[in-house]
This record gives C-alpha cells, sequence and structure tokens, in this order.
C-alpha cells in the first residue's frame, strides 16, 4: 500500500506539471502581460509608462524563461515561468490585485466554503441514493415511472431557477431566513439552511436517476436473484445486497468530489454572499485578477488528483477483494 | 459592395456560427440518407419513432429547430435611399448610368427579425406587464393644462387598437382574438392531419378513413398520435402568439422596453448553437485521438491519457473561466478583425463553443479509446490486419462505423447539459457577449429586478419557461435515442 501511494503520488507530478504549463500558456504566451496592461486599464489611458507601472506593480516585467541579465541560478528563477508558476508548488501564490496574498485568502475562505459543501454533499448522498432505492424498490410500478419522470424534470430545470426561485419563496415571501449573508461560528446556520437546502433540491434530478440506474444493473445479476431465491426479504436484499455491491460505481462518481468541496460552489456562494472560495473566484473572474484564477486552477487540479487517489484506497474498504499494488 | 446587395435589397451576411449550423444540417441530412440505406440504422432510428416519448419531444425540438435556423439567415438591410448622400441622379437605374452606391447598415439582422419586425421594432419605455396597458411604474406626467400627475403611463403600442383606455374592453378582445388564435391553429393543425395521413396512406394498402382512424387511435407503427397531439399543443400557443402578439406584449417587456417573447425567441438560437456546435467542434478531435489512442497503443496511448488527464484535472468552470478571460482579451485587443458588432459577438460565441468543447471531449474521447480497445481484439479486424489491410483503411472501414452510436448519444446527450451550462456561465460573466441574445444574459439582467415591488417576473419566467421546455425535450429524446442505439439496452 504505501508503495502504491507513492507511485500514484509521483504519478500526480507530470500531470500537475502539464496542468501549470498549460495555464501558463493560457495566461502569458495567448496574451502578453502588455495586452493583459493595455486591457486591465483601458485601451485609451493605456500610455507606455502607465503598462511598464501596471507590469511592475505584478511583477510581470520579467523575462518568461531565461533572464539573460542575470547571472547564476538567477537566470531561470528572476523570471515570470519560475514566479508565476514554478512558485504555486510550493503553494506560493503571490498577491492579488487588490495586494492581499491570496494564499491567506484562501486559508481564510475555506472555512465558510467547507461548511455550505459539506452539509450539502451529506444531504444530497443520502437523499438521492434514499430516493433511488425507493424507486428501485418499486420498480415497474407507476411509482417509479413518475418517479423517473420528476427526475427528468427536476434536471431540466436551470439550477439559477432553483436558486432565485428558493430565495423568493423562502427568504422573501415567508420570511423565514435571510436571504444572504453570512456569520462565523454557530450564529451561520441560519444563513446556510436555505442554501443546502437549495443545493441538494436541485441535485436530487440527475443524481438519484444516476443511482437508480446503477441499483437497476446491480439487481439483475445471479446473486440477487440467490438473496432473493433464499428466502430474504426484498429489503434485506436491496440494503444487505445491492448497495453494497453498488457501491463501487457510487463510490468512482463520489469520491472524487470531496476534496473539491474546499472549492465550494460558485453559484450558491455568490447569490447568497457567503465569503468562501467560490464567491472569491467570482470576484476575481469579473475583475479579470488572473493572479486568482491561476491560483484557484492550480488548488482545483492539486485536489482532484488527490480526489483519484482517494477513490482508489476507497475501493479497499468497499471491497475486499481489490488491492492496491 | 456587392452586386447582390443592389438587387436582393440587402446583404447577405454568413457568419461562422450560421455556417456551422448550417453544415450540422446538411451532415444529420447526410446521416439520415445513409441510414435510410443501412437496415440496422434504420431500425434504431424506427425504434425511436416507436416511443411516443420520442415522437412528442422530437416535434418540440424541430419547432425550436426551425426558429433557430430561420434566425440563422443573417443579412445587413440597406439603408433607406433618403438617407443615402444625394448625387448620382441619372435616368435611373434603366438608363444603365452607376445608381448611387447603395449603402449597407452597421446592423446585422436575420430573417426571424424580419419576420418578427413588429415585435422587434415597438419598443416600450421600460418594464410593462404582460397584455398590460400601461407601464409598469408610476411616472410624473404633464396634463393638458399644464398641471402635473403621478400615474402609469399608457404604453406607446401595447393595446393600441383599443385606444386611449382600454380597460373594459380589454378582456373581450382578448377572449375574441384567444378564440381566433384557436380556431386557425385547430384548422392548421387538420391540415397537418390531412398531409400526415395521406402521407402514411400512400402505398399502404388500406382505406384513407381507415389510416386516418388509426393515426387518431394511436394503432400506428411509428408513435404519430404523440407527435399530433405534441402539434396540437405548439399550435396552440404559436396560434396565441401571431394573433395576439402584435397587438399586445404578451410576454411583457423589459427593462428598456424591448418585447420578451421576442428576446425569449432570438434566445432560441444561441442555445442551439452551444448545445450542438459545441459537441460538432470537439467531436474531431476526440474521435481522431480516441481511436489513435486505443487503435494504436503505445506512446501514443500514453500521451494522449496524459493530454486528457491534464485536461480533467482542472476544474470545468475555472479551466472555462480562463480560456474565456484570454479569450476577451484577444477579442478586444484585436477589434479591427470584425465589421460589425454582431460579427464580434458571434466570434465570441463560437469561441465559447470551441472552449466549452476542450473541456467536454475527454469524456468522449476516453468511451472512444475503450470501444476502439475491444473492436481492435474483433475477429473481423484481426482477418482484416492479417489479410494486409493499411491501418487507415482499417480505421475508417470498420472501427469508426462500429463508434458512431457512441459519438450520437454523446451529441444528444450533452445538449441539454451545454444549454444549462450557458444560462450559468453568462451569469458568472463568461458567457456568451453581453450584447447577445441569449436565456443566460436574460436571467442575468432581469435577476437585480427580482428585488422591486411589485416584482417584475416574467421575463424570468418567460426564460426559464423557454428553457425548460427547450430541455425538458432534449433530455427526453436523448434517453430514447440513447436505448434505441446502445447496444447494452437492447
Amino acid at each position: 500500500m504505501p508503495a502504491y501511494l507513492l507511485r500514484r503520488l509521483l504519478y500526480a507530478v507530470p500531470i500537475l506539471i502539464g496542468v501549470n504549463l498549460l495555464t501558463f500558456v493560457l495566461f502569458f504566451v495567448v496574451n502578453s502581460p502588455d495586452d493583459m496592461a493595455r486591457m486591465h486599464i483601458g485601451v485609451k489611458r493605456a500610455t507606455p509608462e502607465a503598462i511598464e507601472r501596471w507590469k511592475v506593480e505584478r511583477g510581470y516585467d520579467k523575462p518568461m524563461f531565461i533572464n539573460d541579465a542575470a547571472s547564476g541560478s538567477a537566470r531561470f528563477t528572476e523570471t515570470l515561468f519560475f514566479d508565476k508558476s514554478l512558485r504555486m508548488f510550493a503553494l506560493e501564490f503571490g498577491r492579488a490585485d487588490d495586494g492581499r496574498d491570496i494564499g491567506q485568502e484562501i486559508r481564510e475562505r475555506m472555512g465558510p466554503s467547507l461548511a455550505i459543501a459539506l452539509p450539502t454533499f451529506v444531504l444530497s448522498l443520502v437523499v438521492s441514493i434514499s430516493f433511488a432505492l425507493l424507486l428501485v424498490f418499486f420498480r415497474a410500478t407507476w411509482l417509479d415511472f413518475w418517479g423517473v419522470v420528476l427526475c427528468v424534470a427536476m434536471m431540466s430545470i436551470s439550477s439559477l431557477f432553483y436558486i432565485i426561485g428558493g430565495q423568493w419563496l423562502v427568504s422573501k415571501l415567508w420570511a423565514l431566513v435571510p436571504i444572504s449573508g453570512y456569520a462565523p461560528g454557530l450564529d451561520a446556520a441560519r444563513f446556510l439552511v436555505l442554501p443546502v437546502l437549495i443545493s441538494v433540491v436541485a441535485g436530487i434530478g440527475s443524481s438519484a436517476r444516476w443511482y437508480r440506474t446503477i441499483f437497476l444493473e446491480e439487481i439483475s445479476k445471479d446473486y440477487v436473484r440467490t438473496a432473493r431465491a433464499k428466502g430474504l426479504s426484498e429489503l434485506a436484499v436491496l440494503f444487505r445486497h445491492v448497495l453494497r455491491n453498488a457501491l463501487i460505481p457510487i463510490l468512482t462518481g463520489v469520491v472524487v468530489v470531496i476534496p473539491l468541496l474546499f472549492m465550494g460552489s460558485l453559484l450558491v456562494e455568490s447569490f447568497f454572499a457567503i465569503p468562501g472560495l467560490g464567491s472569491y473566484t467570482i470576484d476575481a473572474i469579473n475583475a479579470q485578477d488572473f493572479a486568482v484564477v491561476r491560483a484557484m486552477v492550480f488548488i482545483g487540479s492539486v485536489l482532484y488528483i488527490v480526489g483519484l487517489i482517494l477513490t482508489d484506497l476507497s475501493y479497499t474498504l468497499a471491497d475486499p477483494r481489490v488491492r492496491l499494488q | 459592395m456587392s452586386a447582390s446587395s443592389v438587387i436582393l435589397g440587402f446583404q447577405p451576411v454568413l457568419l461562422w456560427t450560421d455556417a456551422l449550423l448550417f453544415l450540422l444540417v446538411a451532415l444529420a441530412l447526410l446521416a439520415g440518407m445513409r441510414a435510410r440505406a443501412q437496415a440496422p440504422l434504420r431500425a434504431a432510428w424506427r425504434k425511436v419513432g416507436r416511443r411516443p416519448t420520442g415522437m412528442a419531444a422530437a416535434t418540440v425540438l424541430l419547432a425550436f429547430l426551425v426558429v433557430g435556423l430561420v434566425d440563422s439567415l443573417h443579412y445587413r438591410p440597406l439603408l433607406p435611399a433618403l438617407e443615402r448622400v444625394a448625387g448620382a441622379d441619372g435616368g435611373g437605374p434603366a438608363s444603365g448610368a452607376a445608381p448611387a452606391a447603395p449603402v449597407v447598415s452597421t446592423e446585422v439582422l436575420s430573417a426571424l427579425d424580419a419576420l418578427l419586425a413588429p415585435l422587434r421594432l415597438r419598443t416600450e419605455k421600460t418594464y410593462s406587464a404582460p397584455f398590460a396597458w400601461t407601464l409598469y411604474q408610476r411616472e410624473t406626467m404633464e396634463t393638458a393644462d399644464g398641471g402635473q400627475v403621478r400615474d402609469y403611463p399608457r404604453l406607446a403600442h401595447g393595446a393600441a387598437h383599443l385606444g386611449a383606455d382600454p380597460g373594459p374592453a380589454r378582456a373581450g378582445d382578448l377572449a375574441l382574438g384567444l378564440a381566433k388564435a384557436l380556431a386557425q391553429a385547430a384548422l392548421a393543425w387538420l391540415l397537418a392531419f390531412v398531409v400526415l395521413a395521406s402521407l402514411v396512406w400512400r402505398g399502404s394498402g388500406l382505406r384513407w378513413g381507415e389510416v386516418a382512424a388509426a393515426l387518431l387511435a394511436g394503432h400506428t407503427v411509428l408513435a404519430w398520435r404523440a407527435a399530433l397531439v405534441t402539434l396540437a399543443v405548439l399550435l396552440a400557443v404559436v396560434g396565441v402568439c401571431v394573433e395576439l402578439a402584435p397587438l399586445y406584449h404578451v410576454l411583457g417587456t423589459d427593462k428598456v422596453g424591448q418585447d420578451v417573447l421576442y428576446l425569449a425567441l432570438k434566445s432560441v438560437r444561441t442555445a442551439l448553437v452551444i448545445g450542438t456546435l459545441t459537441t460538432l467542434v470537439m467531436m474531431p478531435f476526440a474521435v481522431a485521438l480516441g481511436i489513435a489512442a486505443g487503435y494504436l497503443g503505445g506512446w501514443v496511448d500514453d500521451a494522449v491519457q496524459y493530454l486528457y488527464t491534464v485536461l480533467n484535472a482542472i476544474p470545468g468552470v475555472l479551466l472555462i473561466a480562463a480560456a474565456v478571460l484570454m479569450m476577451q482579451v484577444v477579442i478586444d485587443t484585436n477589434p479591427h478583425w470584425f465589421d460589425t458588432a454582431a460579427e464580434r459577438s458571434d466570434a465570441r460565441l463560437l469561441a465559447l463553443c470551441f472552449i466549452l468543447g476542450i473541456t467536454s471531449w475527454t469524456g468522449l474521447a476516453r468511451l472512444l479509446r475503450g470501444e476502439t480497445l475491444k473492436l481492435r481484439e474483433l475477429e473481423y479486424v484481426q482477418a482484416a490486419r492479417a489479410f494486409g489491410v493499411r491501418t487507415p483503411a482499417i480505421l475508417r472501414r470498420h472501427i469508426l462505423p462500429n463508434l458512431m452510436h457512441i459519438v450520437l448519444i454523446a451529441l444528444v446527450m450533452d445538449f441539454s447539459g451545454l444549454v444549462l451550462a450557458e444560462a450559468v456561465l453568462s451569469y458568472v460573466g463568461i458567457g456568451v457577449d453581453p450584447s447577445t441574445i441569449s436565456f443566460g444574459t436574460m436571467i442575468n439582467m432581469a435577476r437585480a429586478e427580482l428585488a422591486r415591488e411589485p416584482m417584475v417576473w416574467w421575463s424570468l419566467a418567460a426564460a426559464f419557461v423557454f428553457m425548460f421546455v427547450l430541455v425538458l425535450a432534449a433530455n427526453l429524446f436523448a434517453d430514447v435515442v440513447r436505448d434505441a442505439f446502445d447496444p447494452r439496452r437492447a
């Protein structure tokens, strides 16, 4: 197992380098820092001096890959690529346009993001799987049919509608919870109820239908027939046999997103004014703060790779036949 | 200035997305013709046609497609002669003298704009509710005797045919219009029914009446009855719009007084472009790389797998955000590439399709790679190899045709997700150009108005309902197509 983990971690390095190169090309080669400066300042006011000042402020005035002016190792370290790209491996993200340290900001905003993403994740998992099991229990009846119709209808509704409609109904019409905002500590609960609820409802349609397909595939297998033949009740068959055997495909889809929960949700956080990483990203996109977007891309891919490794580990827990070597 | 514009009275404009959309339609027709010739494909499509949901969804999608295609015939109108510089006023065109050089407008319109001219041009000052005759807000107005009064201003166009105070007459007028619309819809439906029955009857060997009865009872092989019922509902809605939209603002007006029905209809094209072209532009990459990785193996496989793992590792929204931000810089720093604003926003739309395609081809490529791995070990492929058939020929003749069902399923399955994604991306600010009319921009503009009292709900509702119908139809159709074409679900 340790050897396996080590190999997976080493395998992650070239992928991260690839991500890094890709973002570097996107942000510095497709458009030169001069172009970005011109757009940021505004084409009309972009004098050469202003552009130069903009670049110096952000450290974009260095050469791309090799600094001929410097000597020794500084030839490579005093460059854009080293400064803006390679430093990310040490989790040094530099400063945002407003002068604040991005790493610090990310650490502060992880909490609120997680406070909303974690309950959402757990609740939607429980609700969707229960709903799917219910549909499978009543399979080939009108309940199953209309349940699937409901799922398809629910997944055809824009997530924006769920958020806008939910805010309007619960906060404005019924005035049960505040429309948006956030408070630290336990006080946060009353701000979090609605966004969590809305995210869960918005996700049920597609995930319940997906789980139902997985369960139905499992239920036509021989061991299920055996279990029924030896006299087990349908409930015992579903919960003890089908659910456990369906775990592998479920884990494949689910575990990989757990680390990404840190990133929060762009839409929900921005609609509910929750100071998490999702709204941080949206603000950065709207303000065209490239340093922040770059940092989020890098963190996102690191978390994705962690998720892949966790997925493999979870297989060994769910299925004793799986051994990682 | 081309000669054609003088003769036609307008200058045709072919935007990139138009060209690709028509290419897609041509490809679909070609594929349809091929499918007719091949028994297994014909059987699969018949399976789609036998399912009532499939036929009903296809009818709705077809209606949206017609709207989108009509909206893709772009042109630039000639400016009226009066506005041209007075100059060459010779003996008229017949005398052979060069007529005054016509000036085309920089505004790019589409055939749909021309059809909906009454809707497009009759703008109000600001918000007004559906079927209203006054604006939504009170305004201070001057009365004839110089005093000031605060009241709801009368709309310039909504219910204009009913005079200054349509209050009492409006209900009767609406009822009359509704009745007329439904009668026309019924007539149109009857016509469609007769044409369909005659088509089914031709060569069936039955009497016409028997065929018509079978159609109505739902006893035909293909689920024509579902299509007819859907058509009836569609025609009723269209009829009401055709009858009442020229007189009222059926879905109200938005902040700058544009008719919401017009905006919703214009959004259909954007949704279709994003939903279909994204898959179309990414398909060549996915197919080429997927097949290469699966068939050739070795370092090609490693390279392709590395590529899609890297792309997968970046969370989709962030990759899209990064790419869109960069594309924006490119477009903004090169304004000279585009003649008109429409061309610019079209370039942005197409770029968005490419960006969405880049982030979504990995799933398809992985599926195709897996399937190719399986196919290359099959006996007929091995036999072809043993006979010395060269690799390109094997790929073309034996591998590719057996992968097309996966591509087709991906095309229909991705559509609804992409339409929904457009709205979200436009909200986040990394979607279509703000000047492009789309469901996303409609929702974005209407969102801030929910806080008003009383609420401005109609543009949001219109965008969501149109989007819901389109996506629901696409989802249902996709399910039916997948069931019919996926051999594992047979």
